[in-house]
Parts: structure tokens; C-alpha cells; sequence
């Protein structure tokens, strides 16, 4: 069992994150803050019940996760998109020239160096609801399938297929980007 | 990829089918050995696999924003004021929904 006591100071290195996962899922300053704080306040309540030791992080993105979808969510009453056009697998790489032209390791970032923080974002705020959720769990925050059924309540199978798709969309987002910028060539490759 | 007759190796388009959880780390270690073994002969696959790493890594890394300082105070003060809701009726309140 978890001490009310100790709550801000074993919470506090959480915040940044859950409050960029706020920022992804509610694609709103206003309303971040205030799923944030929100979460907060029902982790601070419902500390008691943590089990110390266990995956506190964890346990926090599960709250802000449920905070979302049951407010946040069905407030704003939008309707969940579960379509996501395929996209086939290495999207962007074959598009800079990988697997015909050959990038060189060494070119891998420099490939990707144009990308800004704000089209990173604004790409992943561009997928469906439930893919950028999942997408931001595993690729931003680092949670294993298993921990990220947990804190979406779903199947892992469903985490996997969300990634899956939800990762080819994010590349091709990306692609979409830079062909804008006329930074990427249009032609397929 | 070619002139393998090694029957537990994969080819290219089974390594790039399992590029994803090869790098999430969720493989079985037989399975990951069998991929392991078709990148330590494969140059276009470590290329492709590197550009998934890339990709991976630039997601992490620019997706981080700043805690307003604003935000900080409103959720000390609002822990603050619920210590002291607490502390008032002396009760234990039910916990939280999650």
C-alpha cells in the first residue's frame, strides 16, 4: 500500500510525460491541463490502493487513459474513426530510397533530419484516436504490449494490429509532410 | 537471403513482416535468433531495420513538451485543498475511479 504522504514526490518525474500524452490525445493546451490535473487529483485519491513497489508509471497512464475516454471523449462527442486507410510496410524508407537505392546507415538520420518537432507531433495527432494512443504508449513512452492491454483495457492482439497500422500511418503521415515542404519527392519509390 | 536451406531461416519478407516486434522486443528468443541470423547476412534488411530504429528514436524524442508552471501549481494546490477536505471530515474518501 502506497503512503498519501509521499504522493507528489513519487509522482512528480510523471508529469511531463502524462502531460505530453494529454497534449497528443486531447490536441488541446486547455484540455491537457486540465486531464492532467485531473488524473492527478484521482491518483491522489485512489493512492491508497496502489500497490508500492508495482509500475507506478504505468498505474498513472491507466488513470489518464480512463480520464480521457470517459470525459474527454464522450464530451466532445467525437465520433471514433476506426478506418485507417493500409499502408504498406517501410512506407517512408522505400520512399528515401531504401531497399532499390541503398540510404547507408549512416544517412538514416540525416534521411529523417528535416522533420520538425511539430510535424512529429501533428503527425501522430493526425491518426485515429485509438492507433495514436496506442502508437504513443509504445513509441513515445516506451510500454511493452502487455502493460499498454493494461492500460487500455484490450487484448494484446489489439495492441499489436493498432501498432502495426497505427506505426505505417504515422510513416506515411510523416511522407505527406515533407512532400508539402517539397523537401520529399512525390514519385513513389 | 539466398541459397539458405537452413530450415528455420526467414527470408526478407518474413524479417520485414516481423520488423516491429523485433525492435519492440516481444519475439520469442527462438524467433528472434532466426531474424538475428538473416540480418547478420542481409545488408538491405539491417538498413531497413536501422530506419525503423531511426524513426522510432525521432518519435521519442520530439514528442516531449514542457509542464507549464501554471499546471504545476493548479495540481499542488488542488492536492493541497483535497488533504484538507480530508483532513476536515477526517473520513477516508472512496478512491479514485480507475
Amino acid at each position: 500500500m502506497a503512503d498519501q504522504a509521499t504522493f507528489a514526490e513519487d509522482t512528480g518525474e510523471f508529469m511531463g510525460s502524462l502531460y505530453s500524452a494529454a497534449l497528443r490525445m486531447t490536441r488541446n493546451p486547455a484540455d491537457a491541463q486540465d486531464l492532467v490535473q485531473e488524473t492527478y487529483l484521482k491518483a491522489y485519491r485512489g493512492y491508497g490502493g496502489f500497490e508500492a513497489g508495482t509500475n507506478l508509471k504505468a498505474w498513472l497512464y491507466r488513470i489518464l487513459t480512463n480520464t480521457f475516454i470517459n470525459s474527454y471523449r464522450s464530451r466532445k462527442r467525437h465520433p471514433e474513426e476506426t478506418e485507417l486507410d493500409d499502408v504498406e510496410e517501410l512506407y517512408l524508407f522505400r520512399r528515401m530510397g531504401g531497399r532499390d537505392g541503398g540510404i547507408g546507415r549512416s544517412a538514416e538520420e540525416e534521411a529523417l533530419a528535416w522533420i520538425t518537432d511539430d510535424e512529429v507531433k501533428a503527425a501522430l495527432e493526425s491518426l485515429p484516436e485509438n492507433f495514436r494512443m496506442t502508437v504513443l504508449l509504445a513509441d513515445v513512452e516506451g510500454f511493452s504490449y502487455k502493460e499498454i492491454a493494461d492500460i487500455m483495457d484490450v487484448p494484446i492482439g489489439t495492441v499489436m494490429s493498432r501498432l502495426h497500422r497505427g506505426r505505417r500511418a504515422l510513416e506515411k503521415a510523416l511522407h505527406d509532410f515533407g512532400v508539402a515542404r517539397g523537401l520529399v519527392a512525390a514519385q513513389q519509390g | 537471403m539466398k541459397g539458405d536451406n537452413d530450415d528455420t531461416s526467414v527470408d526478407c519478407r518474413e524479417a520485414l513482416h516481423r520488423v516491429y516486434h523485433f525492435l519492440d522486443g516481444e519475439l520469442t528468443p527462438e524467433r528472434r535468433d532466426q531474424i538475428a541470423r538473416h540480418l547478420d547476412r542481409c545488408s538491405p534488411c539491417v538498413e531497413a531495420f536501422g530506419f525503423e530504429t531511426e524513426i522510432r528514436r525521432l518519435v521519442a524524442d520530439r514528442c516531449r513538451d514542457q509542464v507549464p508552471d501554471e499546471l504545476r501549481i493548479r495540481i499542488a494546490v488542488a492536492i493541497d485543498h483535497e488533504h484538507q477536505e480530508r483532513s476536515k471530515t477526517g473520513g477516508i474518501v472512496e478512491g479514485a475511479e480507475h
